[in-house]
């Protein structure tokens, strides 16, 4: 047996977009073993729930993170109205449907983007870049801001997307799905990519059951979990397809991700067609007293709000537990046994997100 | 199996126009709504002090003995809560956002307004 070195990696490192450190012990080029730490970027979110009104939480909770912003608003606001018993208009509901999928969409194609990247592909990065600009564009022009929305609100939704603007949303639809069909067509069947991604970072169906994989970790691998499926707020109206796929390595995770892209379009196209009239708010009056899991499905997989409200404007407790918490567990079991090489690749494939992780 | 996909995306990318835009001698893309930073009118502001009790970053402070608005330009986090409650509507969100700076720096700006006198009460008839 060779002896054991540790390299480690992170919290700097050029494919990583936020700080998470790996120490990886190494036995030549393999890596044999994994001790992740987080906690470099804690922003003591759940803290400021007991400083902040419930009413304005909401913009703090939907900059727990930077991508999919707009479902931890989404989220935080549906729980708050499941205390408080407060039946929100249908309109809002597809509302909040259309720009979740909007965000899913937009998480999705940054990271193809980054994954592309991480492989050494960067020409696809600035493709796939370039593609989610669309969808960015429709978000400004929709809610005022390009990834922080701040449309939630507890009771509804603060805008409004006129019909004309629904319609030609449909239209410009067709034109994102056929970039995106080019984009994936590269991701799923170009040669080298394949090369590069087959047979990488495997991880068991059982095992990603076990160790708690979400999202499309767990789809790559064949757990068929999608949160969209218990039907919270208008998906229960809409044909939600869940996407798997069975080799569990990081092709199967990438093919996840590139076919839940049609999903999201999909879904955005039946909710424009459901949508109905009538308002986007009801006036919300008390405090929340009680204490609600909310679960909701992200880009990255499932999220949980935990909150407690004892009847004041301040709630007293909020828990967030994101996807990427889960996902590391799987992500160490994926590591094991890997080529020091593979190591950026893995790592991205399960969509870390630490900023989200750390709170 | 592809082979030659990315070659012809690649290429037509070649023949195209940059789709980047060089900020910022060319303006960036804003629509009507967007987000860029807060804006008030002076004359029109009667210091209530909803704007400083709804901020959820705590950027805006109002000083009503000084008769000043003063918002921390990096503090805020343009959400639009203070647009959205001010009950005299003399906040609105300009499109743009400000430009960078160095130091750390407040915007401090004076407040106009003027309470409009009370229309005088007739005197009650002598008698």
């Amino acid at each position: 047996m060779s002896k054991q070195i540790i390299v480690p990696f992170g919290p700097q490192h050029p494919v990583l977009p936020e700080p998470i450190h790996l120490d990886l012990v190494l036995e030549d080029e393999k890596v044999v073993d994994v001790i992740p730490s987080i906690g470099y970027i804690h922003r003591g979110f759940e803290k400021l729930v007991e400083k902040r009104e419930f009413t304005e939480y909401v913009y703090v909770a939907e900059r727990t993170c930077g991508i999919c912003s707009f479902i931890h608003g989404a989220t935080y606001c549906q729980g708050i109205e499941q205390i408080m018993k407060i039946e929100v208009p249908e309109r809002a509901q597809y509302l909040r449907v259309i720009w979740s999928e909007f965000s899913r969409l937009h998480s999705h194609l940054l990271w193809l983007g980054l994954f592309a990247d991480s492989f050494g592909f960067e020409n696809l990065f600035m493709g796939a870049w370039k593609t989610r600009e669309r969808v960015l564009d429709f978000m400004e022009e929709t809610t005022g801001g390009r990834v922080i929305q701040g449309t939630s609100k507890i009771g509804g939704v603060r805008r409004d997307i006129s019909s004309e603007r629904l319609d030609r949303m449909v239209k410009d639809l067709d034109v994102l799905d056929r970039e995106m069909k080019e984009l994936t067509t590269i991701f799923l069947h170009d040669d080298s990519i394949r090369h590069r991604l087959r047979n990488v970072g495997t991880i068991s169906r059982e095992d990603a059951y076990h160790l708690g994989a979400v999202g499309p970790t767990a789809r790559g691998s064949g757990v068929a979990v999608d949160l969209r499926k218990t039907g919270y707020g208008a998906y229960d109206r809409l044909n939600v397809p869940v996407v798997t796929d069975s080799c569990g390595d990081c092709l199967s995770r990438c093919t996840v991700r590139a076919k839940e892209l049609f999903t999201s379009t999909d879904l955005i196209r039946q909710a424009a067609r459901k949508i109905p009239d009538g308002p986007v708010d009801v006036k919300v009056t008390g405090a929340p007293d009680g204490e609600y899991f909310m679960r909701a499905e992200q880009p990255r997989g499932e999220l949980v709000h935990y909150l407690k409200g004892n009847g004041t404007k301040f709630l007293v407790r909020s828990r967030i537990r994101t996807p990427t918490l889960t996902n590391i567990p799987p992500l160490i079991k994926m590591l094991a046994g890997c080529d020091l090489a593979d190591v950026p690749v893995i790592v991205l494939s399960i969509d870390p997100c630490i900023s989200c992780t750390e709170r | 199996m592809a082979f030659f996909e990315m070659v012809r995306t690649a290429l037509r990318t070649v023949m195209q126009q940059p789709v980047t835009i060089l900020y910022p001698a060319q303006a960036a893309k804003k629509t009507p709504i967007s987000r860029g930073h807060v804006m008030i009118d002076e004359s029109r502001c009667i210091s209530c002090g909803t704007c400083q009790r709804k901020c959820p970053a705590q950027a805006i402070i109002i000083s009503k003995e000084a008769k000043t608005w003063q918002i921390d330009r990096l503090r805020c986090v343009v959400c639009n809560s203070c647009v959205d409650t001010c009950p005299v509507k003399c906040l609105f969100m300009d499109t743009q956002y400000t430009a960078p700076v160095t130091a750390r720096s407040v915007d401090l700006i004076a407040i106009t307004y003027v309470k409009p006198p009370k229309p005088e009460k007739k005197d009650e008839p002598a008698q």
